[in-house]
């Protein structure tokens, strides 16, 4: 490939790094929150509660996530048309709109958000009972309750304790953006098959690569300058 | 009058009986201390106390509030939520192992409690810290983390955190345990102050000596009984039961 027909490919590919970013960012906003409530409902003292939640986590983390997000974006359509369908889902169903062109994205961060919120739980739970009992003792002499205890003593203390699985958890967050694709989510890796073919190079594909090992190193540099600055206590 | 009353408490954790009938008063200003050897139950008769451990049985009483009595059928029966708030405010507990706020430096862990729960202003909370920590000698460790404190330093930081809450008595666990015996004497120190203060403590503890000179009373436990209870003299000069003798003796 010429060096102008690399430019050309690779200006073309930036174009397609927003939705990839937007896969991203979204997935973030929703499986982090979700994680948390995903993990105090496993650690919820009432057995039948916590023993759904793990079904969900082992059927999340026990099944390829490109699975999950063939099976979310055509269950709707598939549901829309089933006669059988019981009237409450039935309602449910008809809200979605299928021919919107925002109907892809929403599955799509759907699909994310469910599987990595069962990951980020699992990191979630294992930071919270890494906190030493003595933690919940002295709060509870101290007269704070409960919801105090836990955003002011508990959470902050998880957060250093996370920190370097969760950054590694949402480092393979970017690269799992591609699998999108199996939907036909145009983001990078899909755009650069079709430059690739275009132009019978593999030069396409190695600039995406490239696009990948970039969002990577920013990625690591936020998570190391964050791990730093928790440093101050042990 | 007693500040605080216990009666006949008793506590099983699966079968075992840790503390059996155990009855005792604290009056205002008074140094109780309990001995005993390991597994007698002191730490689960302060964790009662304390609400960190529901008790099966028995009457305490804090200043006047009844936190659990027992019902007909003598089960313990714990009174209404805004009066265990109201008891556990009153009453301190600093841990062997002082339980820090990590996080937080030690002016932060001092002023939680106070600004958080009392609802103080800052400013005020941070005054009133200030003089707690002068008076454990550390006004120059305001701005530094636990992790960076010796263990002599964190529990007096822990000692701080405790009375910035101005509580009516101050239960210690074993409070020099975990400490280089060159550290325990300063802890130890800062306990006689209180006892001169008048703070009404009740301490948990292996130092024997500490126990004679500053405690007015002395219980000794074993086996989940209190086997021997009274003034210094009579718990340590002329103890009545063979068993304390021996555990005396230790020492
Ligand atoms: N949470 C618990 N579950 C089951 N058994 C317990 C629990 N806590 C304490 N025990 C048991 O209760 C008994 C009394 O324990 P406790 O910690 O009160 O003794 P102690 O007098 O404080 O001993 P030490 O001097 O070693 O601190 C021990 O036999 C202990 O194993
Ligand atoms: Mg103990």
């Amino acid at each position: 490939m010429s060096q102008k027909e690399i430019l050309d490919v690779t200006k073309i590919l930036l174009e397609y790094l927003g939705p990839t970013l937007k896969l991203f960012a979204a997935t973030l906003v929703f499986s982090i929150p979700l994680g948390l409530i995903v993990a105090m409902l496993k650690m919820c003292k009432f057995k039948p509660i916590s023993w759904l939640t793990s079904i969900y986590i082992l059927i999340m983390r026990g099944t390829p996530l490109m699975l999950q997000i063939i099976a979310i974006y055509y269950a709707i359509p598939y549901l829309k048309i089933n006669e059988n369908l019981p009237v409450f889902l039935k309602k449910i169903v008809d809200v979605v709109d299928i021919k919107s062109p925002n109907y892809m994205f929403i599955a799509v961060v759907v699909a994310f958000s469910l599987n990595y919120a069962a990951y980020f739980a699992e990191i979630f739970r294992g930071g919270i009972e890494a906190i030493p009992k003595g933690q919940y003792e002295a709060a509870a002499c101290l007269g704070m309750t409960k919801t105090k205890t836990f955003f002011r003593i508990i959470l902050p203390q998880v957060v250093k304790r996370i920190l370097p699985a969760s950054s590694n958890e949402i480092i393979i967050l970017v690269k799992d953006t591609s699998l999108a694709n199996i939907i036909a989510y145009t983001e990078i890796i899909m755009k650069a098959k079709q430059q690739m073919q275009l132009y019978s190079s593999l030069t396409p594909l190695f600039i995406a690569g490239v696009f990948y090992l970039a969002m990577t190193i920013i990625l690591t540099a936020i998570f190391s300058m964050l791990e730093k600055k928790l440093n101050y206590y042990k | 009058m007693a500040i605080l009353e216990v009666k006949n408490i008793s506590k099983s954790f699966d079968g075992l009986e840790v503390l059996k009938d155990i009855s005792f008063d604290v009056n205002k200003g008074e140094v109780l201390a309990i001995i005993g050897p390991s597994g007698s139950g002191k730490s689960t008769l302060l964790r009662c106390i304390n609400q960190l451990e529901r008790a099966d049985g028995g009457c305490v009483v804090v200043d006047g509030m009844t936190m659990f009595q027992n019902d007909e059928n003598g089960y313990a029966v714990y009174s209404d939520k805004k009066i265990l708030r109201d008891i556990r405010l009153k009453i301190g507990l600093v841990f062997q192992n002082f339980n820090l706020f990590p996080h937080m430096n030690v002016m932060q862990n001092v002023i939680e409690a106070p600004v958080q729960v009392l609802k103080m202003n800052k400013a005020d909370a941070e005054e009133k810290a200030r003089e707690l920590l002068k008076k454990m000698s550390l006004e120059t460790k305001e701005k530094s983390y636990p992790c960076e404190l010796s263990g002599g330093q964190q529990q007096r930081v822990s000692i701080a955190r405790a009375l910035a809450l101005s509580p009516d008595v101050l239960f210690f666990d074993e409070p020099t345990s975990a400490l280089d015996p060159e550290l325990t004497g300063e802890i130890l120190k800062v306990l006689k102050s209180l006892a001169e203060e008048k703070m009404t403590m009740v301490i948990v503890t292996h130092e024997m000596e500490f126990a004679k000179n500053v405690a007015d009373k002395v219980i000794f436990m074993d086996e989940g009984v209190i086997v021997e209870q009274g003034t210094p003299e009579e718990v340590f000069d002329n103890s009545k039961s063979e068993r304390t003798k021996k555990f005396i003796q230790k020492f």
